[in-house]
């Protein structure tokens, strides 16, 4: 296997070598010489926003995170992410979805993105949870809520929204739907 | 006041390198400045409701005056992680990277081995996109009913981040009506990906991750 990509990347400097010699048509050349070789080791992951930059503590736990699969998140983070939260929130008895401190964490330590294939796709909307999670999205107010709101979502009113409700440009209707750049 | 208040509290968390808490926009030392550090990742349904659409978004904080400079790096895999049966280990996976002026993909595709370690599918190639440039339209390409964008844009992510370290820190006890965005005229480093939800396997809904993976 290895030997025949050698073999291959061989032929393909070989072949790229004799083209310039040849012509001049870069974009052939270009297509010859691309190499994809090689193993690639994970730095970094996310999924949801914030979540492990609230609840994992700078530096080597960070990395160490980073570099779980998210099937081993849970059993290996729920502790850390529970204490933190307490530590946030000494109040905390459940949230608006009605989730204690360990049900609540247990579902944040998992850091994937649930998204919907069937329907509307959102952070949350008053009514879906976590199907997904759109541009306008105000996720950090939802995750403030969830964090502070208490059982109501009227717990500690001065720590449940940041009052930046929109983003600085307006979205685009079609792909790539983000606003170009400042 | 207030708004001096909040200025020293910002340059303090510069000053200390505790810029810790955007959407994951400076990541911890093993990816500052590498490429790596992914700010966000959106996953939502397109303007065709037939497909979806991930955003991996990296190189957060770059202002007018530094994004024309930043740039993918070619030793960086980017990495959409799909689980469509529910046990947070990926099915599918779709992959991004950098030669020269354009970004290819590959995928979705099974990753082989799931984890931590990949290889490029290049026998799974979808297309590739041109990378767009500062300050120039953007540059999108469709193949196989999958469409691509690779390039600077405004970081779409909001939050008064200066107002909540002001809080852990003790100085102050709750947000500001309205709050200041600290994310206001910042740029990131934009992959945008769109799929048909039929290359997705059949459940009717996935779980998903980014990751960005460095060449050994």
């Amino acid at each position: 296997m290895k030997i025949n990509a050698i073999k291959f990347l061989t032929l393909s400097i070989l072949a790229a070598t004799s083209f310039v010699s040849c012509n001049n048509d870069d974009t052939v050349v270009a297509e010859e010489q691309t190499d994809f070789s090689g193993t690639y080791v994970q730095k970094d992951q996310m999924a949801r926003p914030a979540i492990n930059t609230v609840f994992i503590a700078s530096g080597a736990p960070k990395d160490a995170f980073n570099t779980t699969t998210p099937s081993a998140m849970g059993a290996n983070y729920q502790g850390t992410f529970q204490s933190r939260l307490l530590a946030l929130n000494p109040g905390y008895t459940t949230n608006a979805l009605g989730q204690t401190a360990a049900q609540f964490t247990g579902l944040l330590a998992t850091d994937v993105l649930g998204v919907s294939k069937t329907g509307t796709t959102t952070f949350f909307d008053g009514t879906n949870v976590l199907t997904g999670r759109a541009l306008a999205d105000d996720v950090i107010d939802v995750e403030l809520l969830l964090i502070f709101g208490g059982p109501t979502g009227g717990s500690n009113p001065n720590l449940t929204s940041d009052h930046v409700n929109a983003n600085d440009k307006p979205f685009l209707t079609s792909f790539p739907y983000l606003a170009a750049a400042w | 006041m207030k708004k001096s208040k909040l200025y020293i509290s910002l340059s303090l968390v510069a000053i200390t390198g505790l810029l810790l808490v955007a959407a994951d926009h400076i990541d911890s030392p093993g990816v500052s400045n590498t490429g790596n550090d992914i700010t966000d990742v959106y996953a939502f349904q397109g303007a065709d409701t037939n497909n979806l659409v991930f955003v991996v978004n990296s190189q957060g904080l770059l202002t007018p005056g530094t994004t024309g400079a930043a740039t993918f790096k070619e030793n960086v895999l980017t990495e959409i992680n799909i689980d469509n049966n529910g046990d947070n280990v990926e099915d599918l996976v779709i992959q991004a990277i950098r030669r020269g002026n354009k970004m290819h993909f590959f995928g979705p595709v099974a990753p082989g081995t799931p984890g931590t370690s990949s290889t490029i599918k290049t026998s799974n190639a979808a297309g590739s996109v041109e990378i767009s440039q500062y300050g120039s339209p953007a540059i999108t390409s469709t193949s196989g009913g999958m469409k691509f964008f690779a390039g600077p844009r405004d970081d779409p992510f909001f939050f008064d981040l200066g107002q909540y370290q002001a809080i852990l820190g003790g100085t102050a006890s709750g947000f500001n009506n309205p709050g200041t965005d600290t994310f206001a005229g910042t740029n990131v480093l934009s992959t945008v990906i769109e799929v048909p939800k039929s290359l997705l396997g059949t459940s009717s809904s996935i779980n998903v991750w980014a990751e960005t993976k460095e060449k050994q």
